[in-house]
């Protein structure tokens, strides 16, 4: 058994564009992965995760009552949507990314999976 | 008005988005209103460049075609209200348009309000003579020699001017730029009569319009945990009920596909947001950061704990400016070494333009399909033999721009073995329309509402 896993086994996410900037929001199944969340998506994790794109800073931001993260990459969209040539100019893909990102392994994953 | 409840839904995320969806929510929604949200940050540029060239466009032409759809839920006692930013850069002229489809509908008396004021570029040089800096709302960089490229500037409105319309007996409001979430404030305020400075229930209410304003989204649109199950084909689009006391159940009308869950909603709760304690509208600044979502039926999630604080003492403002050209085109590599062929045929491009003269100021190169999408990240990177490669350009010199369309059929022959796929026509040059952010004091602006029956309209 890997010590690592998904981050996408224990929340879902979304992202887009706030002008230049991207924002990605990752929400936990429940409270005990949010409490895990909190303490292993930090900043500088997820800044190293993105770097590929370029953000100038990261911040987080903190959704208790639904159990979610917030992460404004700033300048990540390469001038935002009106001037990026990318594909994913809008930063529609990042919430999916992140999903593939490796976290360690909880001690007490199958309290943190999605019961539905 | 305390046992009353308020059912608003939203048939439009933007401008193009599923043209049944009004109707589906007009038909079958039991709505009180039905709101339309057109306008996405360029969306006005494009339609001030349109009543630049005939002065009675300029507003969200498939408005037209919504009413008569929708005119049947406009009779009766107790008829659907709609409330649309789809006016535009011309709320008067989409007035006038859609009362002559209400008058051709036999709904002459139907009362139609035009609410603007939130064009400033006819008071640009007014305002800049005045003190007014215009700076770039992240970097703080002034407006400086731009201002002779600025195409569209439109300050966000808040709700006042939709509730002022409702009060004037208004079924129809058409707008220009207002926030987003001013489409669901500014019912809730009319109907609730709650007071401007009650933060609390508006902060509230725009959490609802957040949740809202990007249609299907909330319902099963782009849901992380997408499965085969939830019939995308027939999704629903999102109702927001809403209570005197701020809290709100989002819904979607029943027989429809999609699905309204937690989970749904909570991945629409973080769309786009930066600080969740301070989501600025004009009319308060939301705070979204405590709200609880407790499933509350089969596809009905109760929304709790929005609120917020005192409304911004300054507007935001979105100026579109002319910055140079871009054009964008794609052909297909198959075949062994289809990535390495595909970077070939770009870099190739790349040299037949520096020989007809151009450096391009920005030349972006992605093989999709070979995991692209994401530059510098190597997620979905992984070897293929049938590759889309996408050529996107964007330099401020037509002329290169003109040439770059030119350079992408003859790689059919004189490119690598495997290329085709270049079969439409030719790819074409258009202008870059840029976005700057900024903001000015509240009290320089007003919202403008005129209110009148159609047949009124087109006297």
């Amino acid at each position: 058994m890997s010590n690592m896993i998904r981050l996408g086994e224990i929340a879902h996410a979304r992202s887009g564009d706030k002008g230049g900037h991207a924002n990605v929001g990752v929400v936990a199944y429940n409270s005990a992965g949010y409490e895990y969340l909190c303490s292993v998506l930090t900043e500088q994790e997820v800044g190293k995760f993105f770097a590929g794109l370029g953000p100038t800073q990261v911040q987080r931001f903190e959704l208790p009552g639904i159990y979610a993260l917030n992460f404004l990459l700033h300048d990540a969209l390469e001038g935002g949507a009106s001037l990026s040539l990318r594909t994913d100019s809008q930063g529609k893909l990042l919430g999916l990314a992140i999903l593939e990102m490796e976290i360690p392994r909880p001690k007490d994953l199958k309290l943190m999976l999605n019961e539905n | 008005m305390s046992t009353k409840s308020l059912r608003i839904g939203n048939g439009a995320g933007f401008w193009g988005d599923n043209l049944d969806a009004p109707r589906q929510l007009a038909e079958r929604g039991e709505l009180d209103y039905l709101t339309l949200e057109y306008l996405a940050e360029l969306t006005l540029s494009i339609l001030a460049h349109q009543r630049a060239k005939d002065p009675a466009r300029g507003f969200v032409t498939d408005l037209v075609d919504v009413v008569k759809d929708i005119s049947p839920k406009l009779f009766g006692n107790t008829p659907l209200k709609l409330i649309t930013n789809g006016g535009g850069m011309n709320p008067v002229g989409c007035a006038k348009a859609v009362s002559q489809v209400l008058v051709d509908q036999g709904l002459a008396q139907v009362r139609v309000a035009a609410v603007a004021g939130d064009d400033l570029l006819p008071r640009l040089d007014e305002l800049i003579a005045a003190g007014e800096s215009f700076s770039h709302f992240d970097n703080g960089q002034p407006l400086g020699d731009l201002r002779n490229r600025i195409v569209s500037a439109n300050v966000y409105l808040g709700a006042e001017g939709i509730t002022s319309a409702l009060a004037q007996d208004a079924q129809i409001v058409l707008t220009g730029r207002v926030a987003d979430a001013a489409l669901v404030v500014g019912p809730a305020v009319h109907e609730f009569g709650w007071s401007w400075d009650d933060w609390s229930r508006l902060g509230a209410a725009t959490v609802a319009g957040h949740l809202i304003e990007c249609g299907a989204q909330a319902t099963g649109g782009m849901y992380s945990d997408w499965d085969t199950k939830l019939d995308l084909g027939t999704i629903g689009y999102p109702i927001a009920e809403l209570r005197d006391n701020g809290t709100s159940i989002i819904s979607k009308p029943t027989d429809t596909g999609g699905e309204v869950s937690i989970g749904t909603v909570s991945e629409q709760l973080v769309y786009e947001i930066g600080d969740p304690q301070q989501y600025f509208t004009p009319d308060v600044v939301a705070d979204f950061s405590h709200v609880r979502l407790t499933q509350h039926a089969e596809n009905e999630v109760l929304v709790e704990a929005g609120t917020g604080t005192e409304a911004p003492k300054t507007l935001k403002v979105s100026i579109a400016y002319r910055d140079g050209f871009t054009t964008t085109g794609s052909i297909v590599v198959v075949g062994p070494r289809a990535q390495e062929k595909a970077h070939a045929a770009a870099a190739a491009v790349r040299v037949r333009m520096k020989t007809a003269g151009y450096e391009l100021d920005q030349f972006e190169v992605e093989c999709l399909g070979a995991g692209e999408t994401l530059p510098g990240m190597d997620l979905w990177r992984r070897s293929s033999q049938e590759i889309v490669l996408r050529i996107s350009a964007r330099d401020h010199r037509r002329e290169a721009i003109d040439r770059l369309t030119r350079e992408l059929a003859p790689l059919v022959t004189s490119g690598p073995p495997g290329v085709t796929g270049y079969t439409g026509a030719r790819i074409r040059s258009r202008p870059v329309l840029a976005y700057w952010p900024t903001k000015i004091p509240r009290e320089i602006v007003t919202a403008s509402v005129e209110v009148r029956s159609a047949e009124e309209w087109l006297t």
